[in-house]
Parts: structure tokens; C-alpha cells; sequence
């Protein structure tokens, strides 16, 4: 079964060649001289160095990461919740509806999940009517701060409801795949429920918490449709940037860029993985220790 | 005081239900209405830019319903069957915007599946240490920014780009061949981009198959080919179905892979929903756009949703 036979191997190597060959040529023209993109025109750093000066993609990427943060968190909390409640919860009211709703946002084109919100936003600024007078109740003016003008809160909810399904599919796939007894014991022994799910399904599920917010993270950070439709004047993310700037031509900084991120994520992927390894490793032999500590004395 | 607390506000249970539920009605759900109404108005030079569908007309409150923006379509469908083929072509844009995404969609899909399969299926079969490895190799360029990615195969494709260059200094070719703002261009992009959806889901239904079952069948006597159509394959059914699913539906809406892959020569109805609402501020007529496009989705949603429901349900 580890043998893999010659044909595979060549395919698998056709494979992975395809899905490295874009990534290894703009690392490559990541360090040319030249101005034209794939003209080499020798070794040189100056790219990194117009990128580190480029005021406007700066202010760009910390937009991006601080709506990546804050949708990535509040992505894992609900998506959580949603994943605990699909897994676990069994047959409710509207069950059938609620897990649709749940993984509808990972397949639903992107422009209708945009346009739709966009349109709701806007429906919620005319029915606040936030340009108008500013005497209004507390509630209202706390809608207009937020939906007053489209931005970071606008496109915060987009990034959110999108990035939830992910959480949600991974914690309810991780639950499933987990012994109940343990809750069930700790239910058993008159633990409140919440305190159950806090004490022990949470840490259970760390792992899947953990790579959630990143995936969350990540999609966030990439996301251009759904930040299209959703931010305003004021506010233009890192993917507007590199998609205006592929557009306009402006390219060889790009090419540093993405050459930094690849490296960020190849590192950051590597280590993360070593690490999940040795603590399922440690997990396992604990296990056993444990079992087999117990066998003797039972 | 407590017990009427109790009474009103809702149980532990039907709470924590509520908190994702109710984001997802009024955040995800409630939009789409909002889209049909839309769709049933006229567009309109303020803000927002367009008309509402009830106004007040001598004390009575009348509802308008605008639906030229269906007709425009739905005119240019009978223009589509009716008309020859290069004028219907001209007359029926959005058709033919339609058209194209599905077709591209449906490519994209079975190219991913003839790529991914294999790869998810070698994957699956392979040592423990190499399969993680493999499957690290597989999930870096997926979290690699999906934008910079498609770039990367301009840098390639281009008439000056790394392939052209290559095949012009081997000389093979003696001028470079038109690869980039093409069809071809496009579903490449497609393909590349859309591969991890595909393999993901693939891999996690192939890598829970019993190895005991093809040790089995080796045993009676099954060749390698046989084995694998007559127990693989049926047996990774649900992990083709979701991972097919994965890739077409987002795929008929794509927006940026066309528009900076593709030379503006075939239109997609994504770029066409762009277009209306962005250059033309035309916002009825995105929203008409995109409730065909929920329509014609909606049997592949609903079959994807089911398959779902059936996946998670304990036998």
C-alpha cells in the first residue's frame, strides 16, 4: 500500500508541478531588476523596497488585517455555536432550514451573497434615515454609526457570515468524530450544561477552533467580491489593491508581495503542522499510558 | 420576578439555537428579499440608485412592480431560439452571459474532478507521514492569496510571459503563441484555483475507505481497474458529489478570475452583474440578474443541501 505504483507517482508529480509552477515564477521575478514583469534583468531587492514605501498598499493591509481579525473571531464564536448545535443538539424547529443556512455560504456565488447584503445595508441606512437629524434614539444612532456608511462594520458582518460556515462545518465534523461519553459523564455527575460545554467540549475542540480562525482569517484577508460590494469611499482593502493594480498594469511590487505572503504561510503551515503532529503524538501516548496504567490496577 | 424571567425569556436550549439562527436570517436570508424587491424597481439617478416600489399617490399607497428588467432578459431568450445563431448572439448578451458561466462552470468542474481525483485518491492511499505531508503540500498554495495566485498565471501566460519566453529561446516557436485573455485562459484559471475544493472533500471521503475491502477483492482475484470501479468509485460517490458541488456552484458566479484572465471576448454573468451594478449603476438590473442566477442554482442547492442532511445523519 506505500508502494505507489510508477504512473501514480508521475501523475502526482504532474500534479503538484501544476499547482507550484505560478507560485516558484513569481517568487523568481520577485527579485528582478527589471521593470517588465518577465524580462530578467538581474538580481535585485528594489521591489521589496517599493513596497515597503508604498503608503497606500500599507494602509490597505492593516485595514485588511484588522477586518481579518475581527471576523475571523467572531466567525469562530458563531460558527461554533452552530457547528455545537448541528452536531449535538439533534432534531429542533427549523433544524432542516438552519443547517441549509449553515453551509449555504460556502457554495453561494460570491455577487449574490455581495449584492444582497449591499442591498440590505443600504435599506438599513434609508430606514434609519442617518443623513437626516441627529437627535434620534439611542438605537437608531447606534445603527448609523454602523451601517451609517458602508466600511469596516459592513464589511466585518460580510467577512463574519461567510467565514462562520467554514467554522461550523469543521466543529460539527470534529464533534462527531468525538466520544460523547465525556460530556455525557460530566452531565451524568449534575454538571451544568453550559459549564459542560465550556470545562470540556470547548479545549476537546481546540484543534478545530484554532485552524477555523485561521482559515477565517485567511479567507478574510483574500476576499475581494464580497469587500467590492460591501466597503466604501473610505475604505479599500488589500485585495482592492492588488486587483487595481493588476489591472492598471503596475505589477513588479506585486510580485514581492506575494513572495512574502507565500513565505509567511509556507512557514507558518510547516510549523503549525509539526506542532498539531506532536501533540497528537503526546495525546496518543498519554492515552495509552493512562489505559494501560488502569488495566493494571483494575 | 425569576419565575416570570424564566417564562419570557427563552430557554437554554432554543438560545443558543437563536444566536446563529438569527444571524443568518437577518444577515444572510432577509438580503435576498431585499434583492427581489429590487429587482422589481426601476433604476434611478439618486441614492440609492433606485426607485422604491411603494408610493404615496393621493393618500393611497400604491405598490409599482417594475418588471422590464425580466423582460429584458426573457425577450432575449425567445431572441436566442428564434434568431440565427450570430445575431442571436448579439441580441441576447445576458443569455449568452448565462450560457457561458455554466458551460465554464461545468468544465471547471470536470477538470478539477479528472485532476483531483487521482491526486485526493493517491493521497488518501498513501503512508501516514507522507499523507500529511502531501496533504500540507496540497494546502499551502489554498491559503496562498487566491488574487495573487491568479496573477501569477499572467506573469506566465503573457505574450512576453515565462512559457512564450521559454519556447521562443528553446526555438520551437518563432513568435510567441496568444495564450492569455483567451477561454483557454480562463478555465485554466478556473481550474487552478478551483482544484483544492475539489481535492479537499475528496480526500476526506476516499481516506475513510476500508484498505480491508481492496485487500479483499485483490484476494478473489479483481484487477487494480476493476477494484477500483467496482468498489472506489461507487463507495467515494458522496465525496465526487460534494466536492462537484463545492466547484460549480460558486463557479457560475465568478467574477475576478474572468475579468483578469479573460480578454472581455466571452462575458460570464458574474462580470455581467459587476458590470451593471458597478459601471452602470444599474442595481435593478443586477439584482433581476442575480434572482435568474438563484433560480437556475437552486436545483444543484437543493440537491447539495439534501446530499448534506443524508452525510450528517447517524445511520
Amino acid at each position: 500500500m506505500n508502494k505507489m505504483p510508477i504512473g501514480n507517482r508521475l501523475f502526482m508529480g504532474v500534479g503538484f508541478f501544476f499547482l507550484y509552477a505560478p507560485i516558484l515564477s513569481l517568487i523568481i521575478y520577485s527579485f528582478n531588476e527589471s521593470r517588465l514583469v518577465t524580462v530578467w534583468g538581474g538580481f535585485s531587492l528594489k521591489w521589496y523596497q517599493v513596497l515597503m514605501n508604498d503608503a497606500d498598499l500599507l494602509q490597505a493591509a492593516g485595514l485588511s488585517f484588522k477586518i481579518a481579525f475581527l471576523s475571523a473571531s467572531l466567525a469562530v464564536v458563531l460558527g461554533t455555536i452552530a457547528g455545537f448545535v448541528l452536531a449535538r443538539f439533534g432534531r429542533f424547529k427549523g433544524h432542516s432550514l438552519f443547517a441549509g443556512l449553515t453551509t449555504a455560504p460556502m457554495v453561494m456565488p460570491e455577487v449574490i451573497v455581495g449584492l444582497s447584503m449591499l442591498l440590505l445595508f443600504v435599506a438599513l441606512q434609508t430606514g434609519l434615515g442617518c443623513s437626516a437629524d441627529e437627535s434620534s434614539g439611542l438605537l437608531s444612532r447606534l445603527g448609523c454609526w454602523a451601517f451609517g456608511e458602508r466600511g469596516m462594520v459592513t464589511i466585518w458582518i460580510g467577512h463574519t457570515t461567510l467565514c462562520m460556515a467554514y467554522v461550523a462545518v469543521l466543529v460539527q465534523s470534529r464533534l462527531r468524530e468525538l466520544d460523547r461519553s465525556l460530556e455525557d459523564a460530566a452531565m451524568d455527575l449534575g454538571c451544568h450544561p453550559f459549564k459542560v460545554f465550556f470545562v470540556i467540549t470547548i479545549p476537546v475542540i481546540s484543534q478545530a477552533l484554532v485552524s477555523g480562525w485561521l482559515l477565517s482569517f485567511t479567507l478574510s484577508l483574500d476576499d475581494y467580491v464580497l469587500t467590492a460590494f460591501l466597503s466604501g469611499p473610505g475604505s479599500t482593502t488589500m485585495p482592492q489593491w492588488i486587483f487595481s493594480s493588476i489591472r492598471l498594469g503596475l505589477t513588479p511590487e506585486i510580485n514581492a508581495l506575494a513572495t512574502i505572503v507565500i513565505v509567511v504561510v509556507t512557514v507558518f503551515v510547516v510549523v503549525s503542522n509539526r506542532l498539531m503532529l506532536s501533540a497528537q503524538a503526546k495525546r496518543d501516548r498519554a492515552m495509552q499510558a493512562a489505559f494501560s496504567s488502569g488495566g493494571k490496577t483494575a | 420576578m425569576k419565575a416570570l424571567l424564566r417564562r419570557w425569556l427563552p430557554g437554554g436550549r432554543s438560545g443558543v439555537i437563536a444566536i446563529p439562527y438569527v444571524w443568518l436570517l437577518f444577515f444572510f436570508v432577509l438580503p435576498f428579499f431585499f434583492v427581489l424587491k429590487i429587482s422589481f424597481a426601476e433604476p434611478d439617478i439618486a441614492q440609492p440608485p433606485y426607485s422604491p416600489l411603494l408610493k404615496q399617490e393621493e393618500n393611497k399607497t400604491v405598490v409599482t412592480l417594475d418588471t422590464t428588467k425580466y423582460k429584458t432578459i426573457s425577450g432575449e431568450v425567445e431572441a436566442f431560439f428564434e434568431l440565427p445563431w450570430n445575431e442571436a448572439k448579439e441580441a441576447s448578451q445576458y443569455v449568452v452571459a448565462y450560457w457561458n458561466a455554466l458551460k465554464l462552470a461545468f468544465f471547471t468542474m470536470l477538470f478539477t474532478l479528472l485532476i483531483g481525483y487521482p491526486l485526493a485518491y493517491n493521497i488518501a492511499r498513501s503512508s501516514e507521514a507522507t499523507r500529511n505531508t502531501l496533504l500540507m503540500l496540497v494546502m499551502i498554495p489554498f491559503w496562498t492569496s487566491f488574487l495573487l495566485r491568479v496573477y501569477a498565471w499572467i506573469g506566465i501566460l503573457k505574450d512576453n510571459g515565462v512559457i512564450n519566453n521559454l519556447l521562443l529561446g528553446m526555438g520551437l516557436i518563432s513568435e510567441p503563441i496568444p495564450m492569455l485573455y483567451s477561454p483557454f485562459s480562463v478555465l485554466l484559471g478556473m481550474v487552478y484555483n478551483y482544484l483544492p475544493f475539489m481535492i479537499l472533500p475528496l480526500y476526506a471521503h476516499l481516506v475513510k475507505l476500508d484498505g480491508r475491502l481492496f485487500e479483499a477483492a485483490a484476494d478473489l482475484g479483481a484487477k487494480p481497474w476493476t477494484t477500483f470501479f467496482q468498489i472506489t468509485l461507487p463507495l467515494s460517490k458522496a465525496g465526487i458529489i460534494a466536492g462537484c458541488m463545492m466547484v460549480f456552484i460558486p463557479a457560475v458566479g465568478e467574477y475576478v478570475i474572468p475579468a483578469l484572465l479573460g480578454g472581455g471576448d466571452v462575458v460570464f454573468i458574474g462580470n455581467k452583474l459587476m458590470d451593471d451594478f458597478g459601471a452602470n449603476l444599474d442595481w435593478p438590473q443586477a439584482s433581476a440578474v442575480a434572482v435568474i442566477m438563484l433560480i437556475l442554482l437552486s436545483g444543484p442547492i437543493i440537491w447539495f443541501h439534501r446530499f448534506e442532511q443524508k452525510m450528517q445523519e447517524p445511520e
